[in-house]
């Protein structure tokens, strides 16, 4: 039986930010305080909070002063000289790159991920119910399993120690959690525009644009900051397909301080603070797409 | 036109409908993308595994040597122990601390939304700025515990279970946390008028209901276990000895130190197949297939 045939709910009226996220709507079973709950949930900021402080404090510590004291004592006279120290050691370089593959990858992946979620969710043929399956069993598939093969494709490429010798990989790999966060949202779009805009002789494409992509700006954004978290954090390609200086990206880089810097772990630290800052600065902007996006993973 | 509009609506078949459809052909750029970059490499890397390879020359064939090597290779078999027991703590360690967090940041309780983001911050951070930042606090001189952590066998592998629960709990939080939204508060209206206590409805309504979610995590979990190579790589670099060598620094040593990538890759089929094996599994005990299922109704 296809599933043409079959009648489809449609969503005309999907909740509103305000019903999922807003507390007050929602209530009874946690209206009495729970203490315990409380507490550990206390205990675990502080668990998440201490190496976040000491890291801060410690790389405002002169490098002379570092081994002496406790790395939880705030420093007596802070100071910059590490974050000199980093900045003035190629960081701008390693930031650059990164910059340059996170961008090519969210590029590529909404390019491939959204019209295979577009198709998976309005066509659902046999071809693309199959493709929406590989991007299932996809998930599962770890990076680690296929860097030697890949380590073969890319020298036969000739992209070894290249830039693109990390773009293409990462965004493969962001390519089946993105696609299915996608038909989540894309599965949201009311059949009812369509068949409005069907009416009006709209081709497929002129529904993706004008349609579906402004209506799932949500599930878009969830997965341009997974896709450049992605590419931002990554070491392994990174570490496996390049070797010089030129395409060396910010984790790579950040490793190589660990040598480099040797025992002066304030200035290892600030460089860990610094590489930190760009995707919390992304995350203060986009937090609720992040955090709305993933949070659906659990509930399907 | 009126005509064609209200039989869309009763939900009848719809035959102009698919004139406004895209071809399935639609699909195939990203399809051939990601065939090419991971699914190729995987037969790939089965191929490999029977080759001998230093990187540089052709592959050899060499049949069956490498899967010889590996059951005898002793380091192979405390290797996957070490890979078994790792998974298993960490997803001790994340599934108890993820799941009562976000049951708990669920509800209703003030600050909730402000200690939700600040949880969420390690998150933010790359493996390698975790592992660099917890290799300086756990430095025997500089470090919070002034002790040799890290030389030790327990205590190198205490610090990689609590440095990948402190980097990925809150993930598993946000699904906890998503999931449990999702518990009808009918359930708990109807539990509470029953006389069930909170306990009583965390173990008879919030457990049982979280189960797909908690299957979910644990897939994600498994899977995620398999990299923290980077952990291993820049906290321990498998030792001390061999004692926190996981599978995936196991395959990273043969291949890109010792130049032997034909054995890497048997190594890397092997976590390829347990990997998907466990999730299989996984699946199968825990009927994960209802994500299929929702996917039928839509």
């Amino acid at each position: 039986m296809s599933h043409d045939t079959l009648p489809r709910p449609t969503k005309t009226d999907p909740p509103s930010r305000e019903q999922v996220a807003s507390p007050r709507r929602r209530r009874h079973w946690t209206r009495r305080a729970n203490p315990v709950a409380g507490l550990g949930a206390f205990l675990w900021l502080v668990i998440v909070l201490i190496p976040l402080y000491a890291m801060l404090s410690a790389s405002l510590t002169g490098a002379d002063k570092a081994l002496t004291g406790n790395p939880l004592k705030p420093p007596t006279d802070p100071t910059l000289d590490n974050y000199n120290t980093v900045l003035t050691s190629g960081f701008g370089h390693l930031l650059s790159n990164t910059a340059i593959v996170a961008v090519a990858v969210v590029g590529i992946v909404l390019s491939l991920s959204i019209p295979l979620a577009y198709v998976a969710v309005r066509t659902r043929d046999r071809w693309s119910n199959a493709a929406f399956r590989l991007f299932l069993l996809g998930v599962a598939i770890p990076a680690q399993a296929v860097v030697v093969p890949l380590y073969l494709l890319i020298a036969k490429l000739d992209l070894y120690d290249t830039l693109l010798a990390v773009i293409l990989p990462t965004a493969a790999f962001a390519m089946p959690v993105s696609v299915l966060v996608l038909v989540g949202s894309l599965r949201d779009v009311s059949e009812d525009l369509y068949e409005a805009m069907a009416l009006d002789g709209a081709s497929p494409l002129r529904m993706l644009f004008q349609l579906t992509i402004p209506l799932a700006k949500g599930g878009i954004s969830t997965v341009v900051i997974y896709s450049a978290l992605q590419a931002w954090n990554g070491f392994l390609f990174p570490l496996i397909f390049t070797q010089s200086d030129e395409p060396r990206v910010l984790t790579l880089g950040l490793f190589n301080y660990v040598s480099q810097f040797g025992v002066n772990i304030p200035a290892l630290l600030a460089s860990v603070v610094l590489s930190g800052i760009p995707i919390f600065a992304v995350y203060l902007v986009a937090r609720r797409a992040l955090v709305g996006g993933l949070m659906g993973v659990g509930g399907k | 036109m009126t005509v064609t509009v209200e039989k869309a609506r009763t939900g009848k078949p719809r035959t102009a409908n698919r004139a406004g459809r895209p071809h399935a052909a639609w699909a195939l750029p990203g399809v051939l993308f990601f065939t090419f970059f991971a699914v190729v490499p995987m037969a790939l890397a089965l191929y490999l595994s029977f080759t001998s390879w230093d990187g540089l020359a052709d592959p050899k064939p060499v049949g069956l040597d490498n899967w010889k090597k590996l059951l005898d290779d002793p380091r192979m078999t405390q290797s996957l122990w070490l890979t078994v027991v790792l998974t298993f703590a960490s997803w001790a360690f994340q599934t108890v601390v993820a799941l009562l967090l976000g049951v708990w940041a669920a509800g209703r309780q003030r600050n909730r939304a402000i200690l939700s983001a600040v949880f969420f911050v390690p998150f933010l951070l790359s493996s390698t700025a975790i592992a660099i930042l917890f290799y300086a606090l756990l430095d025997p001189n500089f470090g919070i515990i002034q002790k040799d952590t890290l030389g030790s066998q327990s205590g190198a592998f205490l610090a990689i279970v609590f440095v990948g629960g402190w980097q990925f709990i809150p993930f598993h939080t946000l699904i906890y946390q998503g999931g449990a939204r999702q518990i009808p508060d009918v359930l708990y209206q109807a539990a509470a008028i029953d006389g069930a206590g909170r306990y009583r409805q965390f173990f008879s309504i919030t457990l049982p209901q979280l189960r797909h979610t908690i299957t979910t995590s644990t897939v994600l979990m498994v899977v995620g276990s398999l990299t923290y190579f980077e952990t291993v790589l820049i906290l321990t670099k498998g030792g001390p000895g061999t004692d926190t060598a996981i599978l995936p620094y196991l395959m990273y040593e043969a291949g890109f130190k010792t130049y032997d990538f034909g054995y890497a890759s048997a190594i890397a089929s092997f976590l390829v197949i347990a990997a998907t094996g466990l999730s299989l599994v996984l699946v199968r005990l825990t009927g994960f297939g209802a994500m299929r299922s929702t996917r039928e109704g839509m």
